[in-house]
């Protein structure tokens, strides 16, 4: 319990002094690999939450794959960031107001972990009960996004579908 | 986004010569190991391309184009969407519903297992196809330029 306290406090500390540098750092070659280590910690902090599932595409998108892409995108847009001339009082405004919303939201939600909590009373019981018989796997993530949850999926593909539809669409050569 | 691919080194390529056989048997095993371990389509569709794009890296884009051509990998783009909506048309014509997978076969457990490895399958190659092709285009782009 002490171990798993202290990794979690190690790996937050270490996600908000990478956010700090992110907002604070111009290069954007160092804002894509800082970007990259955000990705493998935020892994790590699934792992530690049993979400493998989630870490496993976090680890290999976040930080493998959106990496690469992002070093290309870059190669085409320049490496610095041009510094915007409009004061700071608006965008300070700004957030300010969205950030109390936001925490304010917060205020309502069930305690992390509640097991009366209305993700875990609708359908996950359903789910967590009745996977093995119904759909006879042993991963019950599977389960949900392949079957029970196949609409999702379906549309989920469709995004990544469309994102290659656009790039092509906007940097591909016309063929003659 | 090496435009010489003769400036690396000889260690980045012998090393990379044998990683990338082992990620793409990795990656085919965490496509057929989904429905007992973490992982699945989408997992391993990146997987299978961050190996691709490795080989692009290291020995230029000319020679992984060979390999996966275009034109074939956009033919994918669009085949792995198909065969994951097909599943839910079949199963309509089978007198189910849309991907409901029990009516796959007699048994609505092993139908539930065929549908699952094919969307699965399915998720995996438009996955793949879309991030090489990014890819490709990206580093096309930054050629030209």
């Amino acid at each position: 319990m002490v171990i798993e306290t202290t990794i979690d406090i190690a790996l937050l500390t270490l996600l908000a002094l990478t956010a700090i540098t992110l907002v604070r750092i111009r290069n954007l070659l160092a804002v894509i690999l800082l970007s990259g280590i955000y990705s493998l910690l935020s892994a790590a902090l699934f792992v530690t939450l049993d979400a493998v599932d989630v870490a496993f595409t976090e680890a290999a998108v976040g930080a493998g794959l959106t990496t690469v892409l992002l070093l290309g995108a870059i190669a085409i847009t320049g490496r610095d960031q041009t510094l915007t001339k409009h004061g700071r009082l608006l965008p300070m405004l700004v957030i300010i107001v969205t950030a109390t919303a936001l925490i304010y939201g917060t205020l309502d939600m069930p305690l992390f972990g509640d097991p009366f909590a209305p993700i875990h009373t609708h359908v996950a019981p359903h789910y967590l009960n009745n996977s093995w018989e119904e759909i006879g796997i042993p991963n019950v993530v599977t389960s949900v996004l392949a079957s029970y949850r196949g609409y999702d999926t379906l549309g989920e593909v469709t995004v990544v579908f469309t994102a290659a539809v656009g790039v092509l669409l906007l940097l591909g050569k016309p063929k003659n | 986004m090496d435009k010489k691919p003769k400036k690396i080194t000889i260690i980045l390529r012998e090393v990379c010569k044998h990683i990338i056989p082992a990620v793409l048997l990795y990656a085919l095993y965490v496509q057929f190991h989904g429905d007992y371990g973490p992982g699945g389509g989408f997992q391993a569709g990146v997987i299978f391309a961050a190996a691709i794009i490795l080989y692009s890296l290291i020995y230029g884009r000319d020679k992984a184009q060979i390999l996966f051509p275009p034109h074939i990998i956009h033919i994918f783009v669009a085949l792995g969407l198909l065969i994951f909506a097909g599943v839910g048309f079949v199963t309509m014509l089978l007198g189910g519903n849309y991907l409901d997978y029990n009516v796959l076969s007699h048994n609505p457990q092993h139908g539930q297992h065929l549908g699952i490895f094919l969307i699965e399958l399915g998720v995996g190659i438009t996955v793949a196809a879309v991030m090489i092709t990014i890819f490709y285009a990206l580093d096309e782009f930054n050629e030209e330029q």
